[in-house]
């Protein structure tokens, strides 16, 4: 019985190419991150003030901050997605990194006359529900791609996933949101990832068992 | 054969078989299945014994559909023993949860006897008999009933630590006497 598996699995060979789940998953994520693009700009279009905004430091640590986020989820998604994978940089690197913005945040906010716009803004819900929203192709595409893949841990892929997606969704979300404050990235925006990782972890656990 | 021969040698044949040699492949295949197959029926309990097949399968299946996750720089060993764990947790829990709430329509009621566990029991108790008294109803009250070293004890009127020694030693008597000797 066994044997005539064996004969059927190698009839079924076909060539894999080195780094093909490196391929995959980068696949996944340009091809997603692409929607999610097209899906902001149909929904909400860039921010209005974008001459002025590059020139602003808010506006690149948005961009640095979300860009790495995704990244470093990325590069745990890429190990985590093995049988024999463990991975902890990607988290330790993400915290101090949401540490360095809180530092940076305080400092905003020690100089500004008025601090609740900088923390409140005006958009909170806004960039609650657009993250995520704009989240959901690229973690559509990640876990499509894990399912042929072989995760240690299932729900902890998924998160790592979830939070490559968030902060995806987060970068593109960036370029059509006009909040000023260093403390609402490091708050809403955090929070908008977060729940997009939470939405992997549970995603995860059903769809990545193998 | 030494570890490092068969893992220079199973790697060969992965990579080969990567690069698409079915030959390699089908190599790799039957010699994994000879070594995967005394390995789970160890450690599957005697009644679960015929289930090793199935895990030999499902585990050639999962490194055949996932063999995409084999990074050619990492010892091919590792993957294996990281899928065989997987496949085997993922079996065992599947099995207790079949065991602990049996769904099937035609569960039988009657197959599990009370008269069994009295038996049980009763040896128990034979056995219990043959070490002193208290020591005999200290391990009674901590391993069978469920009561903490604590209550036992004060059930005594003897201090913790001198339950213990006490439980220790009741055991220690018991297993020379009946397991053939201290573990």
């Amino acid at each position: 019985m066994t044997d005539d598996l064996i004969r059927r699995l190698a009839d079924d060979l076909k060539p894999v190419r080195p780094r093909a789940l490196q391929r995959l998953l980068l696949g996944a994520l340009l091809l997603s991150g692409i929607v999610a693009v097209v899906t902001m700009l149909m929904l909400l279009g860039m921010r209005p003030d974008m001459e002025t905004a590059t020139t602003t430091m808010v506006y690149w640590t948005k961009f640095g901050y979300t860009l790495a986020l995704a990244l470093l989820g990325l590069a745990a998604t890429l190990v985590l997605a093995r049988p024999d994978g463990r991975t902890r940089w990607p988290w330790l690197t993400a915290i101090g990194l949401l540490g360095a913005l809180l530092i940076l945040a305080v400092i905003q906010l020690a100089r500004a006359d008025d601090m609740m716009p900088l923390i409140m803004g005006s958009s909170i819900l806004r960039a609650l529900t657009y993250i995520p929203l704009l989240s959901l192709p690229v973690l559509f595409g990640a876990l499509l791609a894990l399912r042929r893949l072989a995760p240690r841990n299932p729900a902890l892929a998924g998160f790592a996933a979830g939070i490559m997606a968030g902060g995806t969704g987060a970068w593109v979300y960036a370029f059509a949101c006009a909040e000023t404050g260093m403390m609402f990235l490091a708050l809403w925006y955090t929070l908008g990832i977060v729940m997009v990782g939470m939405i992997g972890t549970g995603l995860g656990r059903f769809l990545l068992r193998w | 054969m030494d570890t490092a021969l068969i893992e220079t040698r199973l790697r060969g044949l992965m990579i080969a078989a990567l690069d698409g040699d079915a030959a390699a492949y089908r190599t790799l295949l039957a010699e994994l299945s000879r070594h995967l197959r005394p390995y789970f029926t160890r450690r599957l309990t005697p009644a679960f014994a015929a289930h090793a097949e199935d895990l030999v399968q499902e585990t050639l299946l999962a490194i055949h559909t996932r063999r995409m996750t084999y990074d050619r720089t990492r010892p091919f060993t590792a993957l294996l023993h990281a899928v065989v764990h997987h496949k085997f947790v993922d079996h065992v829990r599947r099995q207790s949860i079949r065991l602990t709430v049996p769904l099937e329509d035609d569960a039988p009621i009657f197959a599990h006897d009370d008269s069994a566990d009295a038996l049980a029991k009763r040896d128990l108790n034979v056995v219990l008999d043959t070490i002193p008294a208290r020591t005999g109803d200290l391990i009674r009250r901590t391993k069978i009933d469920g009561a903490s070293i604590a209550e036992a004890a004060a059930a005594h009127g003897m201090t913790e630590t001198a339950a213990k020694v006490s439980i220790h030693r009741g055991l220690k008597a018991l297993a020379t006497r009946f397991a053939g000797g201290p573990k």
